[in-house]
C-alpha cells in the first residue's frame, strides 16, 4: 500500500535554533534517509518545498480563476515536503515516518492514498 | 519471485519473531527482516534457494541490523555500544531458541502490563502478520486506531523492559489464560480468515496446534485448560481438508464429505476430551472440544446427537455466559427441536442488541427464516450478513443463496 508522509515544522523556529553546521547536518541526514528508503524500495517519490511564504493559492469560481497569496492555513507549522512511500501496512508506514530526520524537529502526517474508484460507463 | 512470496508467508513470522529476540527492538526487527527479504529477493535468483531459508533470513537480517546499527554509530552513542554488544556476545541463531521465539513473542505480545485490546492487535500483527488495516476491518475500527495501540504497546514492552521470555513455571500459570486465549485467537484467525481470498489459512492453525504443544511440554504439570484447547483445535482442524470445495467455496457440515476428515487428529482430540471430561473442574475450552468431539465422532450428519450437544451448551453457558455461546446453543436447538424453536432464542439474543454486528447471527438467522419458508425475511437476513462479511468465500456463500431466495 501507498502512504504519503507530509511533513510539517515551524521554519522559524527550527532555523532559528540551528546553527550553520546543524542546518548542515540536516541535510546531510535527510537526504541519507532517502537514499536509505530508496535501497530498502520504500521509496516511491521524494521531494521538499520552498518556504510556504512563496505559495501561491489558486481557485476557480463560476468560472474566475483567482490567486491568494498562501499559506493555506495559519499555522505555525508549514509543509515543508513529502515522502511517498510503500509501506506494508499503516504501522510500517508510521515506522518510516519516524525515521525521517525532521520527525524530531515536525510533526510527520502520514496518510494512506486514496485510489479514485473509476465508474464504468460514467462520462470521463 | 513466486518462491521468495511463499518464503515470506511461511517464515516471515518465525524470522521476526527471531529477529526481535537477537536485536532486542520491534522496530529494528521489522526493518532487519525487509533488509533481508531484499537481500533475499536479489540472491535467491541468481545462487539459488539456500537449503535453511529461515536460519539464512535471521542471519542475513541480523548482519544488516548491525550494519545499519554501525553506520548510525558514528552519530549515536547507543547505537555503537549496542553495535559492540551484539559483535561481542555473536548471538548465533541456535535451532532450539528459534524453535521457542514464537512463543516468547506471543507472551511479551500478551503480557498484563498490556491493556487487553492491544495485547490482541499486536499479537494478530506481530505473530500472525496481519495488516494493521485487517485488524482493523476485523474489529470494525478506524486504521489509526489501531495502529496507535500497536505503537503504544511497543513503546510500553520497551519502556518497561518486559522480558522476551517465556516466564518461570510458578509465573506461567498466571500468564497462561493470556497466552491460552491468543494461540486460540491465532487458530480461529487460520479457521475462518476474517478477511481476504482464502477462506481457511492452514499455516495460521498448524502454527496454533504446534504453539499448543509446546506450551503443554513446558508446563510443570498437566493444565486441563491446555489439553482442552488442543483438542479443540484438533477436532475442527480434523475437518479442513472438508470445509472448501475444489472451488474454494464454503461446505457447511452438513454436506461435508466425512471421509475427508483427518482420523488421527480426530482421535487424538476425542482421546484429549476424554482425560479432560474425567476430572472434577470443566473448563470452557474442555466443553468446547466435548462439542466438537460429538460432531466429530457422528457417522453421518443426521446421526449427530444434538440432545448431547444442546446438554454440553448448557453447560458451556455456565463456564462462559457469552451471547456469542447463547448463539451457537440457539443453531443447535433449532436442529433438536426444529427451526422456530431455534428462532426464538436468536430473536431473543438480537433483542439483547449485543451481537447485531456479528456476521454468524445474521446468517445463522436467514438460514432457520429460509427453512421456515419465510423468504422476504430471510432474503432481509443474508442481507445484513453479508453487509458484515469482508470474507470472499463466505461472500459467495451468502450471495448463493440469495440468488435461490431471488425466485
Amino acid at each position: 500500500m501507498r502512504y504519503l508522509c507530509l511533513v510539517h515544522f515551524d521554519g522559524n523556529e527550527v532555523f532559528g535554533k540551528l546553527d550553520a553546521p546543524g542546518k548542515i547536518q540536516l541535510d546531510i541526514d535527510s537526504l541519507g534517509y532517502n537514499e536509505e528508503l530508496e535501497a530498502s524500495g520504500n521509496l516511491v517519490a521524494t521531494q521538499a518545498l520552498q518556504s510556504a511564504n512563496t505559495a501561491v493559492l489558486v481557485r476557480v469560481r463560476e468560472g474566475r480563476v483567482s490567486t491568494t497569496d498562501g499559506p493555506f492555513i495559519e499555522t505555525k507549522e508549514q509543509l515543508a515536503g513529502f515522502i511517498l512511500i510503500e509501506a506494508r501496512d499503516l504501522n510500517e508506514a508510521i515506522r518510516i515516518a519516524s525515521g525521517i530526520p525532521l520527525a524530531k524537529l515536525g510533526t510527520i502526517e502520514v496518510r494512506a492514498i486514496y485510489d479514485i474508484p473509476r465508474h464504468e460507463g460514467a462520462a470521463p | 519471485m513466486t518462491s521468495i512470496d511463499a518464503v515470506w508467508r511461511a517464515e516471515s513470522r518465525r524470522v521476526l519473531a527471531t529477529l526481535i529476540r537477537l536485536l532486542r527492538d520491534f522496530d529494528r526487527a521489522e526493518e532487519a527482516l525487509n533488509d533481508a527479504f531484499l537481500a533475499a529477493a536479489e540472491q535467491w535468483p541468481r545462487d539459488g534457494v539456500p537449503a535453511n531459508p529461515r536460519a539464512w533470513l535471521v542471519s542475513a537480517g541480523r548482519f544488516k541490523a548491525i550494519d545499519r546499527l554501525r553506520r548510525k554509530a558514528r552519530f549515536d552513542r547507543v547505537a555503537a555500544e549496542l553495535a559492540l554488544a551484539d559483535e561481542e556476545t555473536e548471538m548465533a541463531p541456535e535451532p532450539e531458541h528459534i524453535a521457542d521465539d514464537r512463543l516468547r513473542l506471543i507472551f511479551v505480545c500478551c503480557h498484563p502490563e498490556l491493556p487487553p485490546d492491544a495485547q490482541i492487535a499486536l499479537t494478530l500483527r506481530e505473530t500472525c502478520g496481519l495488516l494493521t488495516e485487517e485488524i482493523a476491518a476485523a474489529f470494525l475500527a478506524k486504521p489509526s486506531a489501531i495502529a496507535q495501540r500497536i505503537v503504544r504497546a511497543k513503546s510500553r514492552i520497551r519502556d518497561l523492559g518486559l522480558p522476551y521470555d517465556v516466564p518461570e513455571p510458578e509465573e506461567l500459570a498466571v500468564r497462561l489464560d493470556a497466552v491460552l486465549r491468543t494461540i486460540y485467537l491465532i487458530f480461529n484467525e487460520g479457521y475462518a480468515a476474517s478477511h481476504g481470498t482464502e477462506l481457511v489459512r492452514v499455516d495460521l492453525c498448524d502454527e496454533a496446534i504446534r504453539l499448543c504443544r509446546l506450551l503443554i511440554a513446558l508446563l510443570p504439570e498437566s493444565d486441563s485448560e491446555a489439553e482442552g484447547l488442543l483438542a479443540l483445535m484438533l477436532l475442527q482442524h480434523a475437518r479442513g481438508a472438508a470445509r472448501t470445495d475444489r472451488a474454494g467455496d464454503l461446505v457447511l457440515i452438513a454436506d461435508q464429505d466425512r471421509r475427508l476428515w483427518n482420523r488421527s487428529e480426530i482421535a487424538e482430540g476425542v482421546a484429549l476430551v476424554e482425560g479432560a471430561m474425567a476430572r472434577p473442574v470443566l473448563t470452557a475450552y474442555v466443553i468446547e472440544a466435548a462439542i466438537a468431539a460429538e460432531h466429530a465422532i457422528a457417522p453421518t450428519a443426521e446421526a449427530t446427537d444434538w440432545r448431547e450437544i444442546v446438554q454440553l451448551y448448557d453447560l458451556l453457558r455456565r463456564a462462559d455466559p457469552s451471547p456469542v455461546v447463547a448463539l451457537n446453543r440457539a443453531v443447535a436447538v433449532a436442529m433438536r427441536d426444529g427451526p422456530e424453536a431455534g428462532l426464538r432464542e436468536i430473536n431473543a439474543i438480537l433483542e439483547g442488541g449485543r451481537l447485531d454486528d456479528f456476521r454468524y447471527l445474521h446468517a445463522a438467522r436467514a438460514d432457520l427464516l429460509r427453512r421456515l419458508g419465510r423468504r422476504d425475511e430471510a432474503r432481509a437476513a443474508y442481507a445484513a450478513a453479508l453487509e458484515l462479511t469482508h470474507q470472499a468465500a463466505e461472500q459467495r456463500f451468502i450471495e448463493g443463496r440469495l440468488n435461490e431466495l431471488q425466485d
